[in-house]
């Protein structure tokens, strides 16, 4: 059964996505079902990490004799759609299990007065499997057909409150910015289909030759996954997107971001990491973008009045710190010696603060659901005094707080000191932006802090309460990520975070399917 | 409202439009089409229906048409076959393929007068995703033409 795992990742919150939809009319039942299949998901996707930390990496083809028959006897090109799992698929796909589950346990209670529940977890679970199958795929196309697959019910989801003119906004240009990414991806999928006729991602690895047609592809898929992963030019759908979708569709949405920016990092080291000279030019680039991603997005985190917009635009800081990281690694892939005294580190604090953020903003973006729940406002100026009223929430947003602003002994600390003190040894100047804009963080949810939460208690807030359960678990869960994280940050690094840059780093294990061929 | 002509010309096209749309499902694994070229013909017969009647006649065919438990049957079906390789081989394996199960005998080989039952599990998934398509594809048409009738009528 151990070797059917990757399948039935995908099947299972398949099973869950397709079998919402008969539970028309019965609210309850389908928060359960929903937070039943997360559930189980979560639990496949920490087996499939083990055995995948055990035995290296998991080779899984649809449809073959053998789930491992990679080579039928007499073909030299491997011809079934396959999933190949490595260290940093399992990695993103515990992450997007995780954040799931806690967004199915958050939307309990969060969407219970909403109708069409039923499409709601359908569309969630959908978004989920989107998110997996881009990130366990061994397979080009299939990598376009599962983005298709999160980028269409992502937009679905964020124009889910319907009935708000600016939801339905921020669900087309979502819509938009996913159908022209995917376009260009498509088209660079036929480029190198023509070229060589394979659509393996390792075969099409191993073959490549770099020629003119090859760089317009590397170009596009560059461009349109930096596109969907908000860095700067192209970060304008983030805040839209962020700000209008139900807070228990956030995590799952955040982890799509992601997803893009795993299928960055695989095209960049994976596919066209045999070119010596240009990969580091576009390791470069990469630290460049994540630098102008990470100060733009601050600089106008700090002038938003909106709780949630201006969490969405930290979001897009953040992202910046993720490009740094890795993009670090990136330009010193080819040099062993560089590599080994900061290169890997470098791309191990990048994966790092990919799973970081993703708690710490979960955390952050359903606090402030939560404020929107009780005051059915997001404007700052009109909220105030809701400490005393809501006191695990509070403890929940200055953990959150904390944690993104990266002050010990938090995660987000954690993950980026590691960004400082590798990309010092590329440039100094990248850490000095890195840091003001870690403080520039800070300032602005100081900022937050005291006008959502200090100050006299409003009179038109007297009887305000503190959320329901469901809401409060789903909130304690990543506040406690948050703290664990930060307190033994080696256990997470050794055990997960430095085989998944490693993954990245032996791109030859990658190319040979672990060893089959 | 649309004219009789249209009126007259559906009565006497969409059972045929239907019954070629049922014929591309279920020889999809023989010749070209397949479940989502045949759902998409048989929806658009179903679209045909819809536009050429008034919204009181198109709301009393449609009301007691399941059409989202259709989508959820052909996608659980789909799945379902998926995973039924599973138990013996991968997903999505076609387990019996060249068996000839389950009806009669396994298809030699070679050119045959016609034999139908070569394609293993090829057949029944180009049925349930017929189902799903068709299912789907008209109750996109059934809203639209739904949200606009009612602004016609307003």
């Amino acid at each position: 059964m151990m070797e059917h795992l990757p399948a039935l990742i995908i099947a299972i919150p398949l099973l869950g996505a397709f079998a919402a939809p008969l539970f028309k009319r019965h609210h309850k039942a389908v928060s359960i079902w929903a937070i039943l299949i997360t559930g189980i998901t979560l639990i496949v996707s920490l087996l499939l990490t083990r055995e995948v930390l055990v035995k290296g990496i998991l080779v899984y083809v649809f449809g073959a004799k053998s789930p491992t028959l990679v080579l039928p006897s007499g073909y030299k090109v491997p011809i079934r759609i396959m999933f190949e799992v490595d260290a940093l698929g399992a990695f993103m796909a515990i992450s997007a299990t995780l954040m799931s589950f806690v967004g199915a346990l958050y939307s309990y209670s969060h969407v219970a007065h909403e109708s069409g529940l039923e499409k709601y977890y359908s569309l969630l679970l959908l978004l989920e499997v989107g998110i997996l199958g881009m990130v366990l795929t061994g397979d080009l196309f299939n990598l376009f057909v599962f983005m298709e697959i999160a980028g269409i019910s992502g937009a679905a989801l964020v124009g889910f409150r319907s009935y708000r003119g600016e939801a339905s906004e921020a669900g087309i240009k979502y819509l938009i910015i996913s159908a022209v990414a995917s376009l260009m991806v498509l088209f660079s999928v036929a480029l190198l289909y023509g070229e060589y006729g394979n659509l393996n991602l390792a075969y099409i690895a191993k073959n490549i030759k770099f020629g003119v047609v090859d760089l317009i592809a590397f170009g596009l898929l560059f461009t349109s996954f930096a596109m969907k992963c908000g860095a700067v030019p192209m970060h304008y759908w983030v805040p839209d997107a962020y700000t209008e979708i139900p807070a228990g569709g956030n995590p799952p949405l955040l982890v799509a971001t992601y997803a893009n920016l795993y299928a960055l990092f695989r095209v960049s080291f994976t596919l066209f990491t045999n070119i010596v000279i240009n990969i580091s030019r576009a390791g470069w680039i990469m630290v460049i973008l994540g630098v102008l991603t990470m100060f733009i997005g601050v600089t106008m985190a700090l002038v938003q009045k909106d709780v949630k917009r201006l969490m969405s635009y930290h979001a897009i800081s953040q992202t910046g710190y993720m490009l740094l990281g890795v993009g670090v690694g990136l330009t010193v892939l080819h040099d062993p010696s560089k590599l080994m005294e900061f290169g890997r580190d470098a791309i191990a604090g990048g994966l790092f603060h990919v799973i970081n953020h993703i708690i710490y903003k979960s955390l952050l973006l359903m606090t402030a659901g939560a404020l929107f729940y009780v005051t059915g406002t997001r404007n700052l100026d009109n909220m105030g005094g809701l400490a005393r009223k809501m006191p695990i929430t509070t403890i929940s947003f200055m953990i959150g707080a904390a944690a993104i602003s990266g002050l010990p002994p938090f995660n987000g600390f954690a993950s980026k000191l590691i960004i400082y003190e590798t990309s010092y040894m590329l440039n100094p100047i990248l850490t000095v932006f890195a840091m003001v804009t870690s403080i520039l963080t800070l300032a602005s949810f100081v900022k937050v802090f005291a006008s959502a939460f200090l100050g006299p208690p409003l009179k038109k807030y007297e009887n305000v309460k503190e959320v329901p359960k469901p809401m409060l678990i789903a909130m304690i869960i990543l506040a406690a990520l948050c703290v664990i994280f930060g307190l033994f940050p080696k256990i997470i690094l050794d055990k997960l975070i430095y085989p998944a840059a490693d993954a990245l780093i032996n791109y030859l294990q990658y190319h040979s399917w672990g060893g089959l061929a | 409202m649309t004219t009789v002509i249209i009126r007259t010309m559906t009565r006497i096209l969409t059972p045929a439009i239907l019954v070629f749309g049922s014929y591309i499902i279920l020889h999809g694994h023989l010749t070209p089409g397949g479940g989502f070229q045949g759902g998409a013909v048989f929806a658009s017969g179903l679209a045909l229906l819809i536009i050429a009647f008034s919204r009181k006649r198109v709301k009393e065919m449609f009301e007691k048409v399941p059409l989202s438990v259709f989508e959820s049957i052909g996608a659980l079906g789909f799945l379902g076959i998926g995973l039924m390789g599973i138990v013996m081989y991968t997903f999505l394996r076609n387990f019996i393929a060249n068996s000839g199960a389950p009806f009669g005998m396994p298809t030699p080989e070679g050119i045959n007068p016609g034999f139908l039952n070569t394609g293993g599990t090829l057949p029944y998934l180009n049925i349930f995703v017929g189902l799903k398509v068709l299912a789907g594809l008209t109750s996109i048409v059934l809203i639209l033409f739904l949200i606009l009738r009612r602004e016609e009528n307003e």
